[in-house]
């Protein structure tokens, strides 16, 4: 079977070694190349913390379970050049401060039935996680399946191993779709067209024009987000932690600036501040407004921040979708096209069960997995109903 | 000839001059390295503030340019090491 | 008034001062270094050598005439943005005090027009052994010698491309190291195809240059072209260094290899300019390998409604270049047209200058087949300690995921040290070179706490 994955972020990367190790010949199409923007624009979140119950947790946590033995098997398998992962299980905190500790701890035992761990930290417990979190804070919650990758190098890593798979990356613009009986059996690219029996739209942010182009519209749009990198230093935050408000800012639909805290160590010595969320299209001049509001609350987290030079900052654009779902499987309006997109802020912890969705959808490979919630024939996604 | 002042590197008394950088003071006298590195000793390298080898920790402020920090009378000047 | 608010205190941004001033405009400069006078100009009373200076008192006359100009020294400009509402000029925030210091206090200003005049800085190319101790660059050199009145070494090897290793010898000559030798890459045939044409041209230049070259001989310094180091010895400083011919293309010459016997090494391959606050303010940027520049008019406009560029960042000329070209862009954000007398002088320099920058590029630019003088494992981004090696294997993937996955270019410097070495070994490798390492998103090192207490 010919498949077109269009798209080398880690959404399409995962797609293609996955299609790729199931027997098909896969082309990767991308405008520039591998993991030019999103995926080289986040921060690697392998997160269940920020789940509540419903079917995005189930993948997130399906998901989780499948990275430890995906990331492993990519660095054993490192050629020349490859980047290592930087897997690294470090678990999360989330902190709630005064006032905030009720919702925080209802949230959690509303996940712990579902089976993710969240497991509450007394003073002594927390100093050692943290010590040099603010005494401020007066709730923490340990959840030990958080983890973190390199979204990058994962994504380079990804396309490697499915192009030593046979996978072929091929760098030019999608510009339509050829069917026939009723079928996309061509992909017009400025490359020349490919003849194809299945396409895969995994275009993150612009799957949405992508699949305007081949002819069937998808409400898919891209959310500013800006993230800061401090100065390189001695460790001194050991988990991902993250201010409850995390949880709240995920679902909104608000298009104003909205922050939430997440900071973190990397193995480079550099500490990341995450995150802004914002609707404004595809604006790449984001002004310092989300830097200095992500600032004041990383402060409040870490009051050391203080003293710590700014590195940089960089930004993204994150895939939404209208319902805050992603969209993985077949188009009903066009056989032969299938989307993985609309992720949001979790496109790299769900790339794996993203790509065994879109397997079983393609090429019928068993899932445990409930396809349903994220069909893009879906109710929620109002431009396909 | 501007005064002399003293600035303490490591518990270690340097003599410089008034209105020197810090990376003057070093290298006047006679010290070419001081912020430890992945590969070796780094000094000065770009002298005007871009490069970011030079750095130390002045009286307790971590991350200060050498080059670009003009040295005051009793600095107490500490080494980094990245 | 119009406000008209400068970015660089050197000779481009002083000019464009004493032009606005004159044209009534309400100024607002903002310079970083601690003395006006940018790296031209470097001094500090009781410490320069005057005979490191050129053009002091014309230096002098600018800082005196900034009178009601508004001035921030050892100013952190951290963000240069657009206004609201698509009007011309911008917005600038900086914090001001000492450098890095703990307690800078924050000014930000919203001005009709801007000047930006912020330069540019040396360009040293990678070479084995460049991290030890006792390399720097050209610029450190000179910068040490007027600004510190020190040498890094008590035996100088001086090497690289331009006129501007000539000076460079000279004041470490003043403050007492022996420069052993001023290696200077191209060759005769070069030097000759860009100076000799039009040697007219070089008008205030000529005796500049004249005095450099007496100076070299007064000193007994050998002047060597057609030659580079090729590596640096030692083992935890400098105690050394190979030199070779190196041919046109700058490709060292088999068998031409010799030691020297210096301390020191003080690189400078010509410049860069410093583009970052013109890109984060949109403005366009046109070139190729050979360097890129703000795009300009005549009028030192950019492609920005109200965002004039002047000196080094549109094009490497000189401090002669830069006045004019300052003085032209601070009259036309004061609102003074072309036509207008007070410009024929600066607009007549500025067109000789330019040839000037022109022969310089041609006679001095780099030259491609420098990079056959690096080991596959020297270290090209000396933040991050990355190998040229680890760079060329990663080579065709996109910048921003080759910076990702060898971590060049994402250290302290941000790529100002290391990104043209970069883009070189990428473009040997057959990789594409983008210009991705110029946008950066903050101009200069802020703390955290400082930029928190914004949000009040």
């Amino acid at each position: 079977m010919r498949i077109a994955v269009i798209g080398a972020g880690i959404i399409g990367a995962a797609c293609a070694l996955e299609l790729a190790e199931r027997g098909a010949e896969v082309v990767v199409v991308d405008r520039v190349g591998v993991a030019a923007e999103t995926s080289s624009r986040c921060e690697g979140n392998l997160l269940v913390s920020d789940k509540q119950p419903g079917p995005e947790a189930d993948l997130a946590i399906h998901s989780n379970a499948r990275w430890r033995a995906l990331a492993a098997r990519l660095d054993e398998g490192r050629a020349d050049g490859q980047p290592a992962t930087e897997f690294e299980a470090k678990g999360g905190v989330v902190v709630a401060f005064r006032g905030g500790e009720e919702p925080l701890r209802r949230f959690a035992a509303t996940q712990r039935e579902i089976g993710i761990r969240a497991e509450v930290l007394d003073a002594d417990q927390l100093l050692a996680a943290e010590p040099h979190l603010s005494p401020e804070v007066a709730l923490a919650i340990h959840y030990p399946d958080d983890a973190q990758l390199q979204p990058s190098n994962t994504t380079q890593a990804l396309l490697a191993t499915a192009v030593r798979r046979g996978a072929r990356l091929v760098v030019a613009d999608v510009t339509g779709a050829r069917t026939a009986r009723g079928r996309v059996a061509v992909l017009e690219t400025t490359a020349g067209p490919i003849d194809v029996d299945a396409v895969v739209n995994c275009a993150g942010p612009w799957a949405g024009q992508v699949a305007e182009r081949l002819g069937a519209p998808l409400a898919i749009r891209p959310r500013r987000g800006v993230i800061l990198v401090t100065t390189p230093m001695p460790q001194r935050v050991f988990h991902k932690v993250y201010d409850a408000d995390y949880v709240g800012a995920v679902g909104s639909g608000d298009a104003a600036l909205q922050t939430s805290t997440v900071v973190e160590s990397t193995p480079g010595g550099t500490v990341l501040i995450g995150s802004s969320r914002e609707r404004v299209g595809f604006d790449d001049h984001p002004g310092v407004g989300p830097t200095t509001a992500i600032a004041a609350k990383a402060i409040r987290l870490f009051p050391f921040l203080a003293g710590i030079t700014l590195l940089r900052t960089y930004f993204g654009f994150r895939p939404y979708a209208p319902d805050h779902l992603p969209v993985i499987g077949e188009d009903p309006r066009l056989a032969g096209l299938y989307h993985a997109t609309g992720h949001e802020g979790a496109g790299i912890g769900l790339a794996p069960a993203t790509a065994e969705l879109i397997a079983h959808a393609v090429l019928g490979a068993p899932t445990e997995l409930d396809p349903t919630p994220f069909l893009p024939g879906r109710k929620g996604l109002g431009a396909v109903a | 000839m501007n005064d002399p002042i003293t600035i303490i590197v490591d518990d270690e008394q340097v003599i410089g001059r008034d209105g020197q950088t810090i990376a003057g003071v070093l290298l006047g006298a006679g010290c070419v390295a001081w912020r430890g590195a992945q590969h070796g000793e780094r000094g000065v390298f770009c002298g005007i503030g871009i490069c970011h080898d030079c750095l130390v920790t002045v009286n307790g402020v971590e991350g200060v340019r050498a080059c670009q920090r003009q040295a005051v009378d009793g600095d107490l000047v500490e080494r980094e090491v990245r | 008034m119009t406000h008209v608010a400068i970015l660089g205190g050197g000779p481009a941004g002083l000019a464009a001062a004493e032009a606005a001033l004159a044209a009534g405009a309400e100024v607002t400069l903002f310079d970083e270094g601690g003395l006006l006078g940018g790296q031209f100009w470097r001094h500090q009373p009781g410490i320069t050598d005057p005979r490191m200076q050129h053009g002091f008192a014309r230096f002098e006359r600018l800082r005196d005439a900034l009178g009601r100009a508004r001035v921030h020294s050892g100013a952190a400009v951290w963000s240069a943005e657009r206004r609201a509402d698509g009007a011309p000029g911008a917005v600038l925030r900086a914090f001001v005090g000492g450098a890095d210091a703990p307690d800078r206090r924050a000014v930000d200003i919203e001005a009709d027009a801007l000047v930006v005049a912020t330069g540019a800085h040396d360009l040293a190319l990678p070479v084995p052994g460049w991290t030890l101790p006792g390399v720097i660059t050209a610029g450190a050199a000179q910068a040490l010698a007027k600004r510190d009145g020190v040498s890094v070494g008590r035996r100088t090897l001086v090497a690289g491309a331009g006129p501007f290793l000539l000076p460079v010898a000279q004041s470490l000559a003043l403050v007492g190291s022996t420069v052993v030798g001023v290696h200077e890459a191209s060759r005769t045939g070069s030097l000759a195809r860009g100076w000799l044409p039009r040697p007219w041209q070089l008008a205030g230049k000529a005796g500049e240059l004249a005095e450099y070259i007496g100076a070299l001989a007064r000193h007994r310094i050998p002047y060597r072209m057609g030659s580079g180091v090729v590596r640096v010895l030692g083992d935890e400083r400098v105690e050394g260094a190979v030199v070779a011919s190196l041919d046109a293309e700058w490709r060292p010459i088999a068998g031409t290899e010799r030691e020297i016997d210096c301390d020191a090494v003080a690189l400078g391959h010509g410049f860069t300019p410093r583009l970052e606050a013109a890109i984060m303010l949109g403005c366009a940027v046109a070139g190729g390998r050979r360097g890129r520049f703000v795009v300009v008019d005549d009028r030192q406009l950019t492609t920005r409604a109200g965002v004039y560029a002047a000196g080094e960042l549109t094009g490497i000329g000189g401090a002669d270049a830069a006045l004019a070209e300052g003085s032209i862009a601070g009259f036309s954000a004061a609102g003074v047209p072309l036509h207008d007398p007070r410009l024929r002088e600066p607009v007549a320099t500025r067109a000789r200058m330019r040839g000037f920058a022109r022969r310089l590029e041609t006679a001095h630019g780099i030259r491609p087949g420098w990079t056959a003088w690096l080991d596959d494992d020297t270290i090209v981004c000396r933040c991050e300690a990355v190998t040229k090696r680890a760079i060329a294997e990663r080579a065709d993937v996109p910048l921003r995921a080759l910076r990702l996955a060898t971590r060049a270019g994402l250290g302290p410097c941000q790529a100002r040290t290391c990104g043209r070495a970069i883009e070189a070994i990428v473009a040997d490798a057959g990789g594409p070179v983008d210009g991705g390492f110029e946008r950066r998103p903050l101009l200069a090192p802020v703390r955290l706490g400082e930029i928190a207490a914004r949000e009040g």
